[in-house]
């Protein structure tokens, strides 16, 4: 496609593309048939995060950094809360552990049952959104609310709700379910494994445009399971870091088009976080059940290399949250306590977890009364920009002989494969590194 | 809100401003009656959901969030004008929400704080409640709203009739399911005597003090509960201070009782409002 003889000059833009999570808008300028610009403009209003939470406790901050998003608020409970019981030296019960796992998962099933059929599977079909899909194919749409409320079940028996859940606090939670409340999530989470198996036929089946290439991929990597909450940061061009030290490797810069800071690796480079990465550095970790039905689509290689299949690899992980899901509730034994004493520190605070949208870093410093002095969040999608960007100057080639309107529909539709979540990437930077 | 019946089906619309999506989210999340509802509107604006865009007007008009941009000023006003019945949903909307927190703070603070370049970026000083800007029919409260509130106003809207929303403190919701108090029993400070009932108690459900997502309720008095109306019978043991109404706390009354203590010293309380 690159070599299509061409004078074209073009502009392409969405303003307010739809079914993402956020305000945002791409361009896109074509001048004698080379992309001179390509942008994903973010104008989500600001929320200023990083200086709200200045002042708080570690356990406020958990409350407060869950209103960053609507769909992965446990991200950014999990991601904090780890960070400050590290800092402070908290060793968690191993059950309490299980649990946080288990509502990881929660989380993942409902924001990946959400994008795959209510966002993303409406581009593939031929449809403006699921609610058009459901008057034709409405088995389709009931089965991916089906899933998508299983998450949510698991997320209210284990956080007291769905969006922006109670329980999570440092220690453990304020409060456990009853092995009553857990053993009655196991049918609906076998179904959702059921439908989860037959999400991956469907998306397996669906004829997603043509474009191959080769970004750096950038998850975490944990070597016996599939990473949640902790692992190391790696990527296949090779780097392994201790997550601690994010700083020392990638850094954020403010540019005009976009209220979220973009993150790029120390040498200016792109990389991509999300359900591929993970994929592409943790597949051998995967459940048996996912690993097999990976195998079994034939796929890991298309996906690694074709972002419109990222709808494949959220199916996959579907599968991997639910089989996961249901070794969890069979394995786990009721702990002690639901939270263990802790004291707060002074010090630096970091860690980062696995959002359902790739990898999501906080650091927080703690002055000597146990309150947060500085903060840094770096959510997945302001990490993504740099690479959205690099994908749509190299996508729009392909693109420059369709009529306008279809060949704007593309480019949105390559957008909303790395399912941005603007509300989260709006606003964030790391102070220090802007001061020093 | 009378009923409007003329056209067959509401034309119904989702919109937001500075905000965290959990509130459309929940409309979303009602997986069981979502097919349903949407069989009896036409949904003419639901950027989240549908590609399908409309200026409106609509019947029913669902915004969250605040008013924090010169850009939302406008976007405001304009959707009232095509809105014949505009309900906010959730805490952004009804008292500026989170991002209210820092109306206690001096802006070029909160701005350089965050951006290097904080002119490059369009922001008020203060976020504040869609009804600050213009006439609101109904608002729906919560961080994030309650799914049976949610469901009970558009059942209501669809036939025309008033919603049922509860307006009493989270106490009674407490006693109705037999939890004992956290604030007699000296556990836990909580805001449930002040606070607007929705969730259920959920926070004292789950061995917490509630910390005041649904906002003040109508006869809330803060500065009583704040001063006299903790417990003093317990020897010792002294409760701690109320905890801040972190996602309300711009809302009258909490407003003059609710200042974050964790500023104090940093910013003088901004003027205005």
């Amino acid at each position: 496609m690159q070599g299509t003889e061409t004078t074209l000059d073009r502009d392409y833009a969405v303003r307010g593309i739809t079914r993402v999570e956020g305000e945002g808008s791409l361009r896109l300028r074509v001048r004698g048939g080379v992309v001179e610009a390509a942008r994903l403009e973010i104008f989500e209003a600001p929320r200023y995060f990083e200086r709200l939470v200045v002042g708080r406790t570690p356990d406020e901050v958990l409350d407060i950094v869950a209103r960053i998003c609507g769909i992965c608020p446990v991200a950014y409970q999990m991601t904090a809360v780890h960070a400050f019981e590290d800092l402070c030296g908290v060793v968690i019960d191993p059950e309490v552990r299980r649990l946080r796992r288990l509502m990881y998962c929660g989380e993942w099933l409902q924001s990946h049952a959400l994008h795959v059929y209510l966002l993303h599977a409406p581009d593939f079909l031929g449809y403006a959104s699921a609610i058009d899909l459901a008057q034709d194919r409405r088995d389709l749409v009931e089965r991916g609310l089906a899933i998508k409320r299983m998450g949510n079940q698991l997320l209210t028996v284990l956080g007291g709700r769905a969006i922006h859940p109670v329980t999570v606090r440092v220690g453990g939670f304020s409060h456990l379910p009853s092995r009553d409340q857990l053993d009655v999530l196991r049918p609906g989470l076998e179904a959702a494994l059921a439908g989860a198996l037959e999400t991956l036929e469907l998306v397996a089946g669906l004829a997603a445009p043509t474009f191959e290439r080769e970004p750096a991929l950038l998850a975490l990597r944990h070597p016996t399971e599939y990473p949640m909450n902790e692992g190391r940061i790696a990527s296949t061009d090779g780097l392994d870091i201790d997550p601690r030290h994010w700083n020392d490797v990638f850094h954020e810069e403010q540019v005009p088009w976009s209220h979220a800071l973009q993150a790029r690796s120390a040498n200016g480079d792109a990389y991509l976080l999300g359900p591929a990465a993970r994929l592409a550095l943790n597949a051998a970790v995967l459940h048996p059940i996912a690993r097999e039905a990976l195998d079994r689509s034939g796929l890991a290689d298309a996906i690694r290399r074709n972002p419109f299949l990222s709808i494949a690899a959220r199916a996959i992980e579907l599968i991997d949250v639910c089989a996961e899901g249901l070794d969890i509730l069979a394995a786990y034994r009721a702990p002690d306590a639901p939270r263990v004493a802790w004291r707060a520190q002074p010090g630096v605070a970091a860690w980062s977890t696995e959002a359902p949208r790739g990898l999501l870093f906080h650091r927080y410093t703690l002055d000597e009364s146990g309150r947060v002095a500085t903060a840094q969040i770096v959510p997945p999608t302001s990490q993504n920009q740099v690479a959205i960007e690099r994908d749509l100057a190299l996508f729009a080639p392909s693109v420059l002989d369709l009529p306008q309107d279809q060949a704007t529909h593309r480019l949105e539709q390559l957008v909303r494969s790395y399912d941005p979540c603007i509300s989260c990437a709006t606003h964030f930077l790391d102070v220090e590194v802007d001061a020093g | 809100m009378t009923a409007h019946v003329a056209a067959p089906r509401l034309r119904v619309g989702v919109a937001k401003l500075a905000s965290c999506d959990g509130c459309q989210l929940t409309l979303l999340g009602l997986e069981d009656e979502l097919l349903a509802i949407t069989e009896r509107v036409d949904n003419v604006e639901f950027p989240e959901a549908s590609s399908r865009r409309s200026k409106g007007p609509y019947d029913l008009l669902l915004v969250e969030g605040s008013v924090s941009t010169p850009e939302q000023v406008d976007e405001i006003r304009r959707l009232r004008k095509d809105a014949k019945m505009l309900v906010t949903i959730g805490a952004c909307a009804q008292t500026g929400g989170v991002q209210a927190l820092r109306n206690w703070l001096a802006f070029a603070d909160v701005a350089g704080a965050v951006y290097p370049r904080p002119d490059e970026v369009a922001s008020l000083e203060q976020a504040v409640p869609i009804s600050e800007h213009v006439k609101v029919d109904l608002e729906l409260p919560g961080c994030p709203v309650s799914a049976d509130q949610l469901r009970e106003v558009l059942a209501a809207v669809l036939v025309g009739r008033r919603p049922q929303l509860p307006n009493e403190a989270v106490c009674l919701e407490c006693k109705r399911r037999g939890i004992p108090c956290l604030l007699v029993s000296a556990t836990e400070p909580c805001l449930g005597p002040v606070t607007r009932a929705g969730c259920g108690a959920l926070c004292p459900s789950v061995g917490r003090g509630c910390f005041g997502c649904f906002g003040p309720h109508v006869d809330a008095n803060p500065l009583s509960l704040a001063s006299g109306g903790r417990p003093r019978d317990h020897g010792s043991r002294e409760l701690p201070l109320l905890p801040t109404p972190l996602f309300t706390a711009w809302a009258e009354p909490w407003r003059d009782a609710a200042e974050p203590r964790s500023h104090a010293g940093e910013a003088a309380p901004h003027a205005g409002h």
